[in-house]
């Protein structure tokens, strides 16, 4: 199971339900908005935010942990000489809000010394007071703690008897109450909701010591607890069932007990080149890592050189108009107003109103992600809105909106694309990913493979991963399936900046497939 | 109210301790004061300060336990949480590996406290900065850099008489240097608990030298390589084993320390004979916390002694079930070091890669331990005893257990910082043969 972060403090299951009335927060935020400009800030921001999660956590028979935090405080930003200073306080008493503004502007003008231009901001009017909520059915911390543990060992108890040996299994429930006000006159109250159920399971063969595991193919999504409400119409039947916008989690548990048993006898993959077709819930973490992070403008100019790297997608190759991202199938948007994705919000964390825009179009570099202090490098009058921080302790800066392949135009369906294949493996879910600074070479895993042989599903392949180039995998793209495959995948954990901030981020693709792709073996042996 | 004393913080949590009427109680007290700086393109870009603080309150019935928490300190605030945490333990289920709390224990006076660090200014970090950029100005490169320090307290108290506090500074600094074409990029990093230790311009002098000396790599084909790893790229591949202690992951037959027939290798050999990782929260160039969150105290402790398994951490429940002792896993690592510097492992090798830095690694495979991820900021070919040219980076597939069986030297220790977790170990760049490189990749 991967490690699961409990970010903030835990509180009690009713005040989850509680919201703070947005009239004290623009007191609060003017505050510090007025405390800032005392001191000589020419432009402020403030983020009041109250994040909430809750984990449920059970492992076979036995709840683990049922942990509900709350982090709430003020996060403020000031442009003062000309540079940035933030600071952020957990003590919101007037004195406090004042105290942390004041320091921002000292840490901006201390720091003016050091900066070789100052901040451009592209200009952004005030909105005044406005609102935005995610369009949810069902408040997922308004369910009761009994309903969600009787799923979750329900969960684990189909698993064990399909085969599985042990099992991790959770919901993770997030809240994010934010509010954002800023001297251009905006005073913008938002309400997220996402939520992550997911299982991991591990398959035991004691003879001879050999395990094999399987997670759920779920995905984190910016929805309320309406997710696990499974209807008819959101599965795809075929080798595995798949979900398509709501999640039958236990139905995905049965399965799973019995494909990790499989697995363990699975053949182990022969190396060498091999068509790939990928599902949604694998391809969509191979875009976000080759096409969301490459695009990301702060990482093309160098801003993130120290950490997570820069891009190979230069400026250059932008303002050529002819760079051959992909060949002409791969049309690749960016958007932050998707319904259900994780990105989906009204404004971002700087105010600006957020929109969808295409970052390739048939094959060719056309745009990329910015924010309001780099718009201008684009030629570009308006932020594109892609302005986060994970939290009110954190400072905002560029983070991914939901990156997406669009669908095919032509009718396809994934047998159509299987039909096609020679020599070729199917992969479903999610699994190892590694990616180098410039995303150029990559490398994923997976949860199921499957052999393709002259057109036909031919069996499970276990001990899978495949190696390639960012530009070539995208210009081997041999077909798209159509709208009626396209889903969304995402994470909760997008990582990036220093100190490192985690981003949920949504990125959509129907079954896709792609020609010649390098595929190692990855069984090793020690003792 | 961020940081407080000894006195402040024994004071405050018995307070907080008189109001429960639980079968148990146990609280712990945090406060944190953290300052940072980062720049790019030879320019800053964001720093800031944050302050926060917390008390968690956990209460239990009988193996019915709940948690609660607040950072508002007065008496009604104090009563409020423990009142909270007591309805929710209530409303618990029983967890049946709930185990009792603690009764009292002895610590060690810990040694991770240095006042300097405790008193770093917004202008120390721009100076700090300054005397960074100034190098790679004067080298017409560009700096990338970030400055994190922290200055913080934990305590804890419970109902059985149990008291800890730990006071701890840090600061890490790291700086990638990029020659202007793009072509060469060097990288360094330091991590100290004293900031009078930290020289932000001898960190920014080895980056800046990386960088100019790898520019305009030649591509060399990937395979089995004898390598020289640099104590930072041993850093990301050894800490997966550090955390992978795990008993009872070992015990459930799912770790690479699990063995056929539901055996472990506890007592195995598992790599090398030279092979020493302990840890040690005394050692005055790397000291820790003497106790961990749940009040156990933190020892010195041998995991891999002359290649062979010497201990694994238990959490208090399965150490319980096993009958052994809870050892709790390491807060940090040090892997017994060599005689040799880092440039006689390079003048004792005929043909091998010099890493400077390893990257983005993932788990492929938790049966064998298999890592993939990529050499970066400075990878240079060896052959007879000189660093005769930079190579362009490569991918790797490697286990960290295979590696420490390929053994051939062990350098001096140094105090690094793994740029994946952030934590600082103690450990000596190592000389591996057989390193796998499974491709190339065209990033500087």
């Amino acid at each position: 199971m991967p490690g699961i972060p409990v970010i903030g403090r835990p509180i009690d299951p009713e005040r989850m339900l509680e919201t703070v009335d947005p009239a004290l927060k623009k007191q609060m935020a003017d505050v510090a908005l007025n405390a800032a400009r005392a001191k000589g800030a020419t432009y402020t921001d403030v983020r009041i935010g109250r994040y909430l999660n809750q984990f449920v956590v059970t492992r076979e028979d036995k709840v683990q942990n049922i942990v509900n935090t709350e982090s709430y405080g003020m996060g403020i930003r000031v442009i003062a000489n000309g540079g940035w200073g933030f600071a952020a306080t957990d003590k919101l008493d007037n004195d406090g809000i004042a105290k942390a503004a004041e320091l921002a502007v000292a840490i901006a003008k201390e720091n003016s010394r050091l900066l070789t231009e100052p901040v451009r901001l592209a200009p952004q009017k005030g909105y005044g007071e406005v609102s935005w909520k995610a369009p949810i059915e069902k408040n997922a911390f308004e369910v009761p703690i009994k309903e969600k543990v009787d799923l979750l060992l329900g969960v684990n108890s189909a698993a064990m008897k399909g085969g599985a040996n042990y099992i991790t299994s959770l919901l993770f429930l997030v809240n994010e109450q934010k509010y954002f006000a800023s001297t251009d006159g905006s005073y913008i109250d938002q309400d997220i909701h996402r939520i992550w159920p997911a299982f991991f399971i591990t398959a035991i063969d004691a003879s001879s010591g050999k395990f094999e595991t399987r997670n759920s193919l779920s995905t984190p999504i910016g929805m309320g607890y309406e997710y696990l409400n499974a209807r008819p119409q959101d599965k795809i039947q075929g080798i595995t069932t798949l979900y398509k916008g709501r999640y039958d989690m236990l139905e995905d548990a049965k399965a799973a007990g019995v494909q990790v048993k499989e697995k363990i006898t699975a053949k182990s993959i022969e190396p060498g080149k091999y068509d790939v077709v990928l599902d949604p819930s694998h391809l969509w973490l191979t875009i976000h890592e080759s096409a969301g992070h490459p695009t990301e403008l702060d990482r093309v100019l160098g801003y993130e050189a120290n950490f997570a790297g820069t891009s190979f997608l230069t400026l250059d190759k932008w303002e050529s108009k002819k760079f051959n991202y992909g060949n002409k199938l791969v049309n690749i948007v960016a958007d932050k107003t998707q319904g259900g994705s994780l990105g989906a919000v009204g404004y971002d964390d700087e105010g600006v109103k957020c929109g969808q825009w295409d970052v390739v179009k048939e094959g060719i570099l056309v745009n990329y992600q910015a924010i309001r202090d780099q718009a201008h490098i684009l030629g570009l009058n308006a932020s594109q809105g892609c302005c986060y921080a994970d939290n009110w302790s954190s400072v905002q800066f560029q983070r991914m909106p939901n990156i997406s392949l669009q669908p095919g135009k032509e009718k396809k369906s994934v047998d159509d694309l299987i039909k096609g294949v020679e020599k070729g493996i199917y992969i479903v879910g999610d699994g190892s990913f590694s990616i180098d600074q410039q995303r150029y070479n990559f490398q994923f895993g997976g949860q199921l493979f499957y052999e393709i042989k002259n057109g036909k599903i031919a069996g499970m392949l276990k001990d899978v991963a495949y190696q390639s180039n960012t530009q070539e995998f995208w210009n081997s793209c041999a077909g798209i399936a159509d709208q009626s495959d396209y889903r969304l995948g995402g994470s909760f954990f997008d990582g990036k900046g220093q100190p490192a901030q985690s981003s949920a981020v949504s990125h959509g693709c129907a079954t896709t497939r792609f020609t010649g792709v390098n595929v190692i073996n990855t069984s090793r042996k020690i003792g | 109210m961020a940081i407080l004393t000894k006195e402040e913080a024994k004071a405050l949590m018995q307070k907080a301790l008189s109001y429960s009427k639980a079968d148990e109680c146990e609280v712990n007290l945090t406060g944190t004061d953290s300052g940072n700086i980062r720049y790019a393109r030879n320019s800053v870009s964001t720093s800031g300060r944050i302050s926060q603080s917390s008390l968690v309150v956990s209460s239990a019935y009988g193996k019915k336990s709940g948690v609660a928490t607040i950072n508002e300190f007065d008496d009604a605030s104090l009563e409020k949480v423990v009142r909270r945490s007591e309805e929710l333990a209530q409303l618990a289920p029983e967890n049946p590996e709930y185990v009792s709390i603690l009764g009292p224990q002895t610590y060690a006076d810990a040694i991770n406290f240095i006042p300097a660090t405790a008193a770093i200014t917004p202008k120390l970090r721009a100076d700090a900065v300054a005397q960074s950029l100034q190098i790679t100005k004067e080298n017409k490169a560009i700096g990338a850099g970030f400055w994190e320090d922290t200055n913080g307290f934990s305590a804890m108290m419970n109902s059985k008489g149990l008291f800890a506090y730990n006071a701890s500074t840090n600061v890490n600094f790291s700086i990638t240097v990029r020659t202007e074409d793009g072509k060469g990029s060097g990288w360094a990093t330091r991590g100290y608990n004293d900031v009078n230790k930290m020289d932000t311009g001898k960190v920014t002098k080895i980056s800046t030298d990386k960088a100019v000396k790898s520019a305009t790599a030649k591509a060399i084909e990937p395979g089995k390589y004898t390598v020289i790893l640099e104590p930072a790229a041993v850093a990301v591949l050894l800490e997966r084993i550090f955390g992978g202690l795990d008993a009872r992951q070992a015990d459930e037959g799912r770790s690479f320390l699990s063995m056929p027939g539901g055996k472990t290798r506890l007592g195995e050999k598992l790599v090398d004979e030279r092979v020493n990782i302990y840890s040690d929260p005394l050692n005055p160039d790397l000291p820790t916390n003497t106790w961990t969150g749940d009040g156990r105290p933190q020892e010195k402790i041998s995991w891999i002694e002359k290649g062979v398994v010497k201990n694994l951490s238990y959490s208090r429940y399965w150490a319980e079930k096993k009958g052994v002792k809870a050892i709790p896993g390491p807060d940090s690592a040090i892997m017994q070091g060599g005689t040799k510097t880092l440039e006689e492992l390079i003048a004792g090798t005929k043909k091998g890669i010099l890493v400077t830095r390893l990257y983005y690694i993932r788990d492929v495979d938790p049966q064998s331990l298999l890592l993939t991820g990529l050499t970066r900021d400075g990878t240079f070919y060896i052959e007879n005893g000189k660093i005769l040219y930079p190579v362009k980076n490569f991918r790797f597939n490697e286990s960290p257990v295979i590696m420490l069986n390929n053994l051939e030297e062990i350098g001096i220790t140094e105090r690094i910082v793994s740029e994946e977790s952030n934590n600082n170990y103690l450990l000596p760049p190592l000389k591996v043969r057989d390193f796998t490189f499974t491709s190339l990749s065209d990033a500087v």
